[in-house]
């Protein structure tokens, strides 16, 4: 196996030769990350832990790196190297020719390749609002076989996080949570976000049908296990009536197929609305979608400003969650460096959005607002989410990271960031001025 | 998706029933003739380029249903994806195309002196005459899967061959990536500009993937004969002009294509053709000439007759709205144009156009008039 490694990354064999290794190699390392998520070895898993899980990985690098099944080329790379001159995205901003035609003949076990991770940066220049990330992961393994361009990308949208050296903390004790609710006379609702993918499955930009039903299978029969609060039931979009549908949307639950060109240039709508679903508690505060833009998103939410508890429900859900698929031999994505794997390099780490919506007509008119924000690490949005607009006087504000803090310290940021923002506006209104805050160091 | 099938290999891991799409919803020709069991058989095999069963069906599967009319719902990645699926394709191409079989053969005719008439269509009611077809270059993949260098090979190879265009044919090409906002705003004037596909059925194949790269507009000093470059085809080639002279425009037609096709030919390029399918084009639909002949024309009181819809069928025509095959009427001016593509040749077509919208004036004519028009419904063609 070693003296076939070697001859791959220094020549390139016939076609016949290289076709029958690679679909043999392609095999193996399938299988390799398919062990690992096996039920047979669930009791391997729990012995040896996460540990020992990344060393798996770093063993298996050297193949995925030149597990290319067949490439068809045709033309050298300088001719397909996309147009980027207009482009203004993460992706645009990093890659070259020179790491373009490094990449470009690479593939994941799975069979993802460089062409498919870039395609929606290409086809997507940019954005009114936001410098988007223009690039995908269709598999755990994205991240490293492309590493070279997906580490550069990482690096510019997480404030200089260096996954090849730093490592990310996660932390979903709720208990360390100091303060966290709100003044409901300005904040109408609390929610806490994130997003979770199943180990063995590939992401939605590449998933094929099978894997995309699997995933809709393996984390609804977990759900089904929730009890007390958490208990509740799953809406399959194919089958859901007509009433169902009225009513989830009206709980503003119901998410529908994408229309983001962002999203559909990566291939996230292929088959819709095939093994998508919407899971929600009985109390309608914690949320589930299934194969939307990730495996899972998980959502966390009530009106009112008590952050604090929407918090609690949000970590012990995910908990529960994590072991009940445990228990039939399932694992989330999870690596020290890059923190919880999701399909946007945007969403790594944490994958964590904890936002409210806030009024605040009078600081928002200010003009040190946007300066004041970007010192507490938040952003706003409009109501409607990311390519939206606020409208009125109303604030969707929430962390601006996601990667190299935890999750306690980022709803930390956002309830202490919060609370300035409403004494600013108290000030405001009482006739007193305000003070721009220091900015918050990143990466405590 | 383009750069092989590496990615059919992983979906050969789980089964054929596991795989199978649902199309439960679905009403277009792929999913009145796809089976589990024709699934099974064909999801293992690849064009040589690699264009698998899944990528032909996507756009099927990922759009039940037109509003206006029965959609394919496949496409081809390449020459060979109708010769490696043929047991999807044929049947579909035998629905599409009123029976066409397997066995049967596509003439081509393409001599413009073999049209009786068309030159004399009422200018009072047809306002626009139109020929468009497609072509395709062999060796080349098609939209739905060519890589970024393909598809600017095919431009650059498109460019020398009109640029040697001479006479009332000589030209210029506008790259859509390098237009500036005047020659811009003169194409959308002119009405010849294509903007990125917005249809699903063509954003979910993959035919708009690295837009504007590689597209353009190539059209003649006199602004009546037009190609465009990398949209849903390699080359789509239009004939127009005002008023009703149908002759003149397929004669300009004829002419412009066979010249591209010489010179397309002493670079060492033919066009993809064979004498069953004739000109093979991405959608199963435009096979055999690949032509739409029509005219934009006026009928409003014809379109209110309970009968219209019948005396089109019997005439093998179709009506689509002015904005083209998305679109509705507006105003009772109507795009009325041959419904076949494959099984009759180019001359047959718009022969059958010309004689039936000569028809249809007549009719209009009378209704105007308040007279009767039963006595002129045609026989079915």
């Amino acid at each position: 196996m070693k003296s076939w490694l070697k001859d791959e990354s220094q020549t390139r064999s016939t076609f016949i030769w290289r076709d029958l290794v690679c679909f043999y190699r392609v095999q193996m390392a399938s299988s390799f990350a398919r062990i690992l998520s096996s039920k047979r070895k669930v009791g391997i898993l729990s012995l040896v832990g996460a540990g020992s899980l990344t060393v798996g990985f770093f063993l298996n690098r050297e193949q995925h790196v030149n597990a290319g099944a067949h490439v068809r080329r045709i033309y050298p790379a300088s001719a397909e190297y996309p147009d980027l001159r207009k482009h203004n995205n993460c992706m645009a901003s990093h890659l070259t020719p020179a790491v373009y035609a490094k990449l470009c003949d690479k593939t994941t076990p799975n069979g993802y390749t460089l062409d498919l991770a870039i395609q929606t940066g290409v086809d997507n220049p940019g954005h009114p609002f936001i410098k988007t990330v223009g690039m995908v992961a269709g598999d755990e393994e994205s991240y490293e076989v492309f590493a070279d361009i997906f580490n550069s990308v990482i690096k510019e949208r997480h404030n200089g996080y260096d996954p090849c050296n730093m490592k990310h903390p996660t932390d979903l004790d709720s208990s360390k949570i100091r303060g966290g609710q709100f003044d409901v006379k300005y904040v109408l609702s609390s929610r806490v976000r994130t997003g979770r993918s199943i180990r063995g499955l590939s992401l939605p930009p590449a998933c094929t049908r099978a894997e995309r039903r699997e995933v809709e299978r393996v984390v609804i029969d977990a759900l089904a296990g929730l009890k007390g609060d958490l208990a509740g039931k799953y809406y399959s979009l194919t089958l859901m009536n007509e009433q169902e549908q009225q009513q989830l949307i009206d709980d503003h639950f119901l998410f529908d197929k994408p229309v983001s060109p962002l999203l559909t240039c990566a291939g996230m709508a292929r088959d819709w609305p095939d093994a998508r679903g919407i899971w929600h508690n009985n109390e309608k505060t914690f949320l589930v979608w299934v194969n939307e833009e990730d495996h899972t998103r998980v959502i966390s939410m009530e009106k009112g400003g008590n952050m604090k508890r929407v918090f609690e429900r949000f970590c012990k859900g995910l908990q529960e969650v994590e072991r009940l698929i445990q228990e039939k031999g399932w694992e989330f994505m999870w690596n020290e460096h890059l923190g919880y794997i999701l399909t946007c390099p945007s969403n790594l780490g944490t994958g964590l959005r904890a936002g409210v919506h806030v009024t605040l007509p009078r600081l928002s008119k200010d003009p040190r607002f946007p300066k004041i924000l970007d010192n507490l690490r938040l952003q706003k949005r409009g109501t409607g989410g990311v390519d939206t607009a606020a409208v009125g006087n109303t604030f969707d504000i929430s962390n601006l990271d996601r990667l190299g803090q935890s999750e306690v310290q980022l709803v930390q940021t956002v309830i202490d960031g919060v609370n300035y923002l409403i004494e600013c506006e108290k000030k405001l209104e009482r006739g007193q001025d305000i003070k721009i805050p220091a900015p918050i160091s990143q990466f405590k | 998706m383009p750069f092989g099938n590496s990615h059919n290999q992983l979906k050969m891991k789980f089964s054929s029933e596991q795989e199978y799409p649902d199309l439960s919803k679905h009403n277009n020709h792929m999913a009145k003739v796809l089976t589990p069991a024709l699934y099974e058989k064909l999801r293992s095999k690849q064009t040589p380029s690699g264009f698998t069963l899944d990528d032909v069906i996507q756009t099927g599967v990922d759009n039940p249903g037109h509003p206006f009319i029965m959609t394919v719902g496949c496409v081809a990645g390449d020459e060979e994806t109708y010769e490696v699926f043929k047991e999807l394709l044929d049947p579909i191409i035998q629905d599409r195309h009123g029976g066409y079989k397997p066995t049967d053969k596509h003439k081509t005719d393409l001599n413009p002196s073999n049209l009786k008439g068309g030159d004399d269509l009422d200018a009072n009611y047809v306002l626009s005459s139109r020929v468009r077809t497609g072509r395709s270059i062999c060796g080349f993949c098609l939209p739905p899967h060519c890589s970024r260098g393909e598809r600017r090979a095919v431009e650059k190879l498109s460019v020398e061959a009109l640029g040697a265009l001479t006479g009332d044919l000589k030209g210029k090409y506008y790259a859509l990536k390098n237009m500036t906002e005047a020659e811009q705003q003169q194409l959308i004037d002119d009405h010849f500009l294509f903007d990125k596909p917005v249809s699903p059925l063509l954003l979910a194949s993959g035919m708009a993937r690295d837009w504007p790269d590689a597209r353009g507009i190539w059209h003649n000093d006199n602004k009546t004969f037009l190609v465009w470059v990398n949209e849903e085809d390699h080359l789509r080639v239009i004939s127009m002009q005002k008023g009703g002279n149908m002759k003149e425009v397929f004669n300009r037609f004829c002419t412009g294509l066979t010249k591209i096709e010489e010179l397309f030919k002493n670079k060492g390029h033919a066009f993809m053709w064979n004498e069953h399918l004739g000109y093979v084009l991405t959608c199963p639909s435009n096979l055999g000439t690949g032509l739409r002949a029509g005219v934009h024309v006026k009928l409003p009181n014809l379109s209110k007759y309970r009968q219209f819809e019948e005396i089109l069928k019997r005439l093998r025509l179709q009506k689509r709205g002015t904005g083209g095959v998305d679109t509705a009427a507006v105003g009772g001016v109507f795009d009325i144009s041959n419904a076949d593509r494959l099984g009759f040749s180019e001359v047959e077509l718009v022969q059958m156009v010309v004689d039936g919208v000569k028809l249809l004036i007549v009719m209009e004519k009378r209704l105007e008039k308040g007279q009767a028009v039963e006595d002129l419904m045609p026989a079915q063609k």
